[in-house]
Order: C-alpha cells, then structure tokens, then sequence
C-alpha cells in the first residue's frame, strides 16, 4: 500500500479543469482534519485524566518511571521486548528469504516475475484470521522441532509483511536498471557475492529500508496470530492491561503509535528523495 | 516508473549483450551453464520452501478443515453449518459493516482527494497526508479500539458534553460502541486513509490535456466531470472500494478488542470456533468459515484486480 503511495508522486502536480478551488479545498481538508485528529487527541487527553473525577493528573506518565513500575508493568515490558525481537526477525527473513528471491528472480527468471508477485499478494486474500486456522497445526509442529520461543512466530509474520515489503522492493527494482549494473559488475570479473554487496545493495538501499520499516510497523501492531496462537508481543499485552491499568494501555498505545508514524514518514521521505535523485 | 524505465532497460540489455557474447559465451561451456543454471534454481528454493510451509500448507489447512471431523473423516456437516440461520446472520453483518464503512470510506476518501487536486505532489502538505494516511490505514487493532473509547466512549469528553451541556446521550439506545454498530463508525477511520492512498493515484492520472481537449471543444466543467473525469476514474473508484471492502472484511483486532458480547461478525465467530474448538456442537467449524471468507475474498480481490487492470491503461 506504502508502494502505491510512493508511486503517487511520480506524475507533477497536474493543474486541471477539475480542481478545486482553495475554499473548498481547505474546508474538505479541514473538517475531515479535525474529525481524524480527535480520536488521537482523545487519547492524548484521557493519559492525563485523574479516575473519573473530571481533574487531570501527570501521574500515570510519571508513574511509568517509578521505582516499582519495572514490576508492575514487568509483562508489558517483557511483551514489548517480545515485537521488537519479532520485528527484527522478520525484517531478517525479509532480507535473507524475501530480498535475494527477488533479485534473483529479476535477473534470471524475468518469467517467474508474475508468479512471485501473485504470490506475495495472496496474504491480503488470506487474512490473518484466516490463515491462523491453519496455522495453529504448522505451529504445533514448529514448537516440536525449533521450540516454543516467541522468535518462531517471525515465520509467520514474514507472510503477514510479505504484500508490503515486496512492493517496496519492486519498486526500487524497476527504478534500477538492475540487469544492467550486474552485468557491469559481472564483466569486471567480480563474483555473484561482490555484484550483489557492492552493486545491487547500495543500489536497493531505499526499497530495502522502506520494506524493513513497513515491516516493523506491521509486526508492532500485530494483534490477530499472536492473540490466536496464544503467544504475548505489544498488542496482546496491551488489551491485557488496559483491563487493569486503562492509562498506561493508552500511553503505550501512544508511544506505538507515534513510532509507526515516524517509520512511516521515513518511507516517505526514502521515496522522495529517490525521485528528485531520478531526475537529476 | 516501470513504464517510464521499460525502454531504458530492454536497450540496455541489448547493448550489454550483444558485444558480450562473443567474450563470454565461448568461455562457458555448455555444461557450466547447466549447472550454473542449476544452482540459480536452487536459489530459490529458500523463499519456495517457506511459502510452502508458512502460507500455501497453512492456507489448505484452513479451507479444508472444514471437510473433516477431529478424527480426519471427511464430513460435510460442518460446509452445510455455514448456512445454519446464526452463521447466515454472521455472515449477513460481516457483509453490512463492510460495505457500509468502504462506501463511506470511498466517498470520503474520495473527496479528500478531489481537494488535493492541484497541489505540488512533492509539496509539504501532500507528504504529511501521505505519511498521516499510511499511518492511519495501519492504526487497526487494539490501539484504534482505545482511541474510540477514549473518543466516545461512556467516559469520554464528547460523550459528557454532549450530554451535560447540549443535553444529548449518544448512548441513550444502548452502548452501541462495542457492537457491531460501533465498528461502523470505528473502521470509517482505516477506510478512508486507505481509499486516499489507493484512489489519489489515479486522480493524478487525469491528464491536463484532457482538461483542454475539453474546454477547446467547447464543453463545461460539467461536461468534462461526466464525460471525462467519472468514467476514467470510475474502474479505479469501484476497484479500490472493493479493496475497502476486503479490508473491513478481514479485518480482526479491533473488533476482538472493542466488541464485548457474542460474535457478530464472521472474524470473531471463527475465534469462537477455534478457542472453544465445539461451536454449535460442530468440530472444525473454523475450517468452515475460514472457507467461507476465503470464497468471498477471492470474488472481491478478483474484482478488484479486473478493475485495477482497468485502471492502469490511463496511468501511462
């Protein structure tokens, strides 16, 4: 979806007949603004909300700094440690299963390009909730042969990432005249490993890093598998506490929040930066 | 960018290999190209070894449980329980919160396009609304269930002022946040940042000659809406309100987390199927409605990629 978005920019501002003028626009803008905006603003607002008496207090944030809060929110913090261990197993598999795939299949197997596609696009016909039915078999095998550790549920988000990060890549891929570089690289008698270190990598930096965090954003906010196949991470946690300590479920989910935000921001940022790099 | 590379690339690669040929093909012999051939097979299979075990074997497993009871014999109880009147109804809610929240999360989104109509699509504002919409389309699951609660919740600021000051209860027809009413309003917020990251493309897809062409003829803006502007956006409309649908209709988190009572959509009634392992007395009825949802999956992303190819004629 981040790939669409990237693409969005491509075409220069086109002035039209069907424009709007700046009234309509800044009310369009405007109201559909501030109705997006409240929700978050409610969150922000009810951090600081002293019970139900209608005051407002700082103490659930500086509550998060007490000497006791370690223990208090011991399986909040154990659950974050478990998503920032998934995400970065999957942005792994991402890079060592994913990435090389795609190259390969770029320069070698130009036929087998339309396959890989439609199979990085099946997640989204296969939602989560669907495939967690079958996954729950799979899984009790992988607990028999890799264990029960948290990091195997990484398998199954790197199916979940799969439709993001392989239009991030893609499209760094058909920005870059790929074939060409490696046979450059090829031709001045460097190895497979160098044209693909030296070469593709610094070339694909963008689409990689744009994968990467699409991929971390997607694993923190991961709700569905982990809740089904009873494994904790963020999301599972934080319902879990909002049940006792409503606040500290909202400032975290803040926190989560604002990091997605600014991963996402980096994404678009990656992707300016290719294009006014293209064009000059 | 892939049109706009294509030519480039294919030259390119006609220029590369046709001095190159003479130097490199009689270097390799045909059988190190074999087994270079191969190893570059091998190479995939990595990627193929793992979608088979964590997508294609999870994904039979899940449409076919249904067939079978827990002691593997083929059964079609559980297919024929999908149209027991409670699923139906299940089903028949699933289908209206989805539908309901793209047609509004298209017509919103939609129109938040239409008013960026015009600005610099490398400007700071576009950027922010592209970064905010991507945000928002992922903020699903628990999170967005607290925003709400915390937007119109019992508690919440709105809720008490409308009530002590304008003296209107929300909730006077019951709490209607954590049924399925509720969703309607909580999945707009996903839908339409995803119809503005979907649809905005297309919109830029309208070419300012056409705009001309239009006005040389003599024709109005209203003729230029008609018969320009809806029927080459229209393919790229319906296709990404079928993606909204889709999306609404698959989505999980933020009903498990918001809903309290019952299962009344299909996700929350697959759950129930899976934790509880007997609903309505039926073993691997998950199986069943994972089947069920996978059908309708596949009709609407199937017509959504018929109207998206559609839609990339006029992109070029």
């Amino acid at each position: 979806m981040t790939a669409v978005k990237n693409d969005s920019g491509r075409l220069a501002a086109v002035r039209i007949g069907a424009e709007p003028n700046h009234v309509v626009r800044w009310i369009i803008l405007g109201v559909v603004g501030l109705v997006f905006a409240f929700p978050i603003f409610a969150m922000v607002e009810f951090t600081f909300r002293d019970g139900l008496s209608g005051g407002h207090t700082l103490d659930h944030w500086t509550g998060l700094f007490d000497e006791d809060a370690a223990r208090t929110y011991r399986n909040l913090f154990t659950a974050i440690g478990n998503s920032l261990l998934l995400a970065v197993v999957t942005v792994g598999i991402v890079l060592v299963v994913l990435l090389p795939t795609m190259i390969l299949v770029h320069l070698q197997f130009p036929r087998l390009r339309r396959v890989l596609e439609f199979i990085c696009i099946i997640p989204i016909t296969v939602p989560a909730i669907v495939l967690v039915v079958g996954l729950a078999p799979v899984y009790s095998v992988v607990v028999k042969v890799a264990g029960g550790s948290i990091w195997t549920l990484a398998f199954a988000y790197g199916i979940t990432v799969l439709p993001y990060a392989y239009r991030a890549i893609q499209s760094n891929l058909d920005a870059v005249d790929v074939v060409t570089l490696s046979e450059a690289g090829r031709t001045l008698s460097a190895g497979w490993g160098r044209v693909l270190w030296f070469v593709l990598l610094p070339n694909l930096k963008r689409g990689v890093l744009a994968a990467s965090f699409i991929s971390v954003a997607v694993v923190l906010g991961e709700f569905t598998i982990a809740s089904l196949l009873n494994r904790v991470n963020l999301q599972t946690a934080l319902l879990q506490v909002s049940q006792s300590d409503p606040y500290v479920a909202v400032i975290f989910a803040l926190l989560a929040l604002a990091l997605a935000f600014v991963l996402l921001l980096s994404i678009g940022r990656l992707g300016r930066t290719r294009r006014t790099g293209s064009e000059s | 960018m892939t049109v706009a590379n294509a030519p480039v690339l294919v030259a390119g690669a006609a220029e590369t290999t046709s001095p190159q040929h003479p130097l490199t093909e009689p270097a390799s012999s045909p059988r190190r190209r074999a087994s270079r051939g191969l190893v570059t097979y091998l190479g995939l299979t990595p990627f193929a070894l793992y979608v088979l075990v964590f997508l294609f074997i999870p994904t039979i497993l899940a449409v076919t449980t249904g067939f079978f009871t827990e002691d593997g014999a083929f059964t079609l109880t559980n297919i024929a329980g999908l149209l027991d009147p409670l699923v139906l109804n299940t089903f028949a809610a699933s289908f209206w919160v989805s539908a309901v929240t793209a047609v509004v999360g298209a017509v919103v989104g939609a129109l938040v396009c239409y008013a960026l109509l015009g600005t610099r699509a490398d400007g700071a504002l576009r950027s922010v609304i592209d970064s905010v919409a991507s945000v928002l389309a992922q903020f699903g699951g628990v999170m967005l269930a607290f925003a709400f609660i915390a937007a119109i919740g019992l508690q919440s600021l709105l809720t008490l002022w409308l009530k002590n000051t304008v003296g209107f209860d929300i909730y006077a027809n019951g709490t209607w946040l954590y049924q399925p009413a509720g969703l309607l309003v909580v999945y707009t917020y996903f839908q339409v940042p995803l119809m503005v990251i979907t649809f905005l493309p297309a919109l830029e897809g309208l070419k300012r000659q056409w705009a001309e062409a239009n006005a040389t003829l003599g024709g109005t803006r209203l003729t230029y809406w008609t018969r320009i502007a809806f029927p080459v956006l229209a393919p790229s409309f319906f296709g990404s309100l079928l993606l909204l649908f889709a999306n609404a209709f698959s989505s999980y988190a933020t009903a498990a987390a918001l809903v309290s009572q019952g299962s009344p959509i299909v996700p929350l009634q697959i759950r129930a199927a899976l934790v509880s392992e007997t609903v309505l007395g039926r073993e691997n009825m998950a199986g069943a409605l994972a089947l069920g949802m996978v059908v309708v999956m596949v009709v609407v992303m199937w017509g959504y990629s018929v109207l998206q190819s559609r839609t990339s004629r006029w992109q070029r």
